[in-house]
């Protein structure tokens, strides 16, 4: 569902695009990257490979149920295109960062942030990532998406977000 | 009123006493028991006033009276090179009573009677600042009132005049007022420049002397406030049988900023929120579940250093502070073992979370649990036997208990919703968790073997309970939403009861408390 949010928000960017961006020759690499990116349309504001680059045209992260790191169909289909864009900038180094919503002790989600973050990684390594440029980390719920209480809130907290590592880190 | 265990209790004391050296008889009248030195309060550490550091120190017994060589090792400062910026208080106490009191709150159970006590100031006697008597009869009021076993009664209904009674109490003047026990003392401005506080406490109905103690302290408002809770300590213990809880302080989280990029870290009170201060020079800025150790000025606690969330040691005198390891994967949520030389703990490594123990001496670390799923928030029995833990190897998380070396899990709690976060009280009878069920949050305690599981507080959302060193009180973070975006988080105090709950407070928002051992033993 949120995918789906990202991706009106790919959309109105990418009109952005058009309407803003027509005398600029620099859309027309990321125009062609997002063809071979399954056709989303991408946005003339990310640097290719970069970290806003990832989250606008193929979706940084994957969301969770409660008590529960099992990805779902759509976590699966957003790290394949997580996958296939790894694969086209083998220097890229991530970091997956697994979250909680508000709603578990601080220790359990300490630990649940963990065996999310860890299994979008092994759902990438499955997919041919090699392990060194994928570390983990959980922040549990120190570091919500979106502010605030209650089920919209917290189903956008639940997650685990691949996050592009600076350079020489 | 009930009389559980109180002769027993006098008997200790005497005994005590019997190592100590008499002081001569005040002339007094009915009632008055000679001053005693007792050895009660030779285990001290002390904040000290110009550093804030915490020093364990030489205990002064009056009439130039030192401790033995023995007793001296037990009383040197931990800290290398710690400055010796040190409250020196003597204690020469006063007399055990020969008779029975028969005054007394029974805390234990049931609906507690809050018991009616009068306070008064201490009266200046030499020189000192009348002020100083009156802020400690204050902070002796408010901790009695606050541990919800006192009722402390309106200084303004006194019939005798404060300095009449902390001569002679007359007792008929007191018992009109239906007070029970009656609180008299003075304040000296010694010799030397420091104080000294005598304090008495009365049987109103006895017309008996049940306590009394003498302190010498520096003349800072500081020290006023320490020996008013040493005070109190004297009194809770006198009249409720349970060790006081009043000289302690507590090791929590100061949480500002806004969430998506809170602000968390350490900070430091007294149990009734005095002296609150933010530690220095903290790891970074956002630090969770700090935990004191039972026998040394040490906390252990989790800090994130970039990508690396690792468990810390800090010793709160000197603010030394280093890692406990340099372990692959994240550790997290550490505890003192009962001997202050382990530190139990947590590791992500993979999906699983695993539960470890490090000999803080050697570094020898051990792995304690093997189990797929989360294992996580330990926490030893007081006699080091036992560990409580969590873990969802059943699906929801669960509380179980194991050996203290591994092995022998079993699963103790079986009730609806999930259990985190056991902690195991001081006393070893209960462990107190947090329970999540239907959308709510619980606080709740258990006994070891999962029966007798009792809510003692709830909330959306109310966590991580800690318990007094008496283990009769605890104290959890509650947070309440005011708006979808705006919360208030807080601490809260509450008797194992179930009563008597209410805010400590802080000047920010404040979660994850930890309740040190008792500064007087």
């Amino acid at each position: 569902m949120n995918t789906k949010m990202n991706m009106k928000l790919v959309g109105v960017l990418a009109v952005s695009v058009l309407l803003a961006g027509c005398h600029s020759k620099s859309n027309t690499a990321s125009e062609t990257d997002s063809a071979l990116n399954g056709g989303v349309q991408s946005s003339s504001t990310a640097i290719p490979g970069s970290e806003a680059d990832l989250a606008q045209n193929v979706g940084d992260r994957v969301f969770f149920d409660l008590n529960n790191s099992e990805l779902s169909q759509e976590a699966r289909q957003t790290l394949d295109k997580q996958a296939a864009w790894l694969k086209r900038y083998p220097a890229v180094r991530v970091t997956l960062e697994g979250h909680c919503d508000e709603r578990g002790t601080r220790e359990y989600n300490m630990a649940l942030g963990a065996r999310r973050a860890n299994a979008a990684r092994a759902y990438l390594v499955a997919l041919g990532v090699d392990t060194d440029r994928i570390q983990t980390v959980s922040y549990g719920a120190e570091r919500p998406a979106v502010l605030g209480t209650g089920e919209a809130v917290w189903q956008q907290n639940r997650r685990a977000v691949t996050v592009v590592a600076q350079a020489g880190s | 009123m009930t009389h559980r265990n109180w002769s027993y209790r006098l008997r200790a004391r005497n005994s005590r006493s019997d190592n100590a050296r008499n002081l001569p008889s005040p002339q007094r009248g009915e009632g008055y028991a000679g001053l005693a030195s007792v050895g009660e309060v030779t285990r001290s550490w002390v904040r000290g006033l110009v550093t804030g550091f915490w020093a364990k120190i030489p205990l002064q017994l009056p009439g130039g009276t030192t401790p033995s060589p023995a007793l001296r090792a037990t009383l040197s400062p931990r800290g290398q090179g710690l400055v010796w910026y040190v409250i020196v208080f003597a204690v020469a106490a006063l007399g055990a009573p020969a008779a029975m009191a028969k005054v007394v709150v029974n805390v234990t159970q049931g609906t507690i009677n809050p018991l009616p006590i009068a306070i008064t100031a201490l009266q200046g006697q030499d020189g000192a600042d009348p002020q100083v008597g009156e802020a400690i009869a204050d902070v002796v009021t408010s901790d009695l009132r606050n541990s919800g076993a006192f009722r402390p009664l309106d200084p303004a209904a006194f019939i005798q005049a404060a300095q009449a009674a902390a001569d002679q109490p007359r007792f008929a003047d007191w018992k009109v007022l239906n007070a029970q026990a009656l609180v008299t003392g003075i304040v000296a401005a010694e010799p030397d420049g420091r104080l000294r506080a005598d304090f008495r406490l009365w049987d109103v109905f006895e017309q008996t002397q049940l306590a009394g103690v003498s302190y010498k302290f520096p003349a800072q408002p500081q020290s006023y406030r320490q020996i008013a809770h040493m005070i109190a300590d004297v009194i809770y213990k006198q009249l409720t049988g349970e060790d006081g809880y009043f000289n302690t302080q507590v090791v929590y989280i100061a949480e500002s900023g806004p969430f998506e990029r809170r602000v968390k870290r350490l900070a430091i009170m007294d149990q009734d929120g005095a002296n609150n201060r933010i530690l220095g020079d903290q790891p970074s800025s956002l630090v969770l579940t700090p935990r004191f150790s039972p026998n040394s000025p040490e906390i252990t606690y989790m800090a994130f250093m970039g990508y690396q969330p690792r468990v810390y040691i800090r010793n709160i005198e000197t603010g030394r502070q280093e890692p406990l390891g340099d372990f692959p994967g994240m550790s997290f949520s550490p505890r003192f073992a009962p001997d202050g030389n382990h530190v139990i703990f947590s590791r992500a490594l993979g999906a699983d979370t695993n539960i470890y123990e490090m000999d803080t001496r050697n570094r020898v670390t051990t792995q304690l649990t093997n189990a797929p799923g989360i294992s996580t928030a330990p926490s030893f029995s007081p006699d080091g036997t036992k560990v409580a833990f969590e873990s969802d190897r059943g699906g929801q998380p669960q509380i179980y208990v194991m050996d203290a070396g591994g092995g022998g899990s079993h699963r103790i709690s079986f009730g609806q919703g999930s259990y985190d976060g056991p902690v195991w009280s001081p006393r070893g009878d209960l462990i107190a968790f947090t329970k999540r069920e239907g959308g709510q949050f619980y606080i709740g305690v258990m006994r070891p073997d999962g029966t007798g599981e009792r809510v003692i507080a709830q909330g959306y959302h109310v966590e991580g309970p800690t318990w007094a060193p008496n283990g009769s009180v605890l104290m959890y973070f509650k947070q309440q939403w005011i708006s979808q975006t705006q919360s208030r988080t807080r601490l809260y105090s509450i008797r194992v009861t179930g009563q008597n709950e209410h805010e400590i407070p802080t000047p920010t928002d404040a979660s994850d408390p930890a309740w040190s051992p008792s500064l007087t033993q």
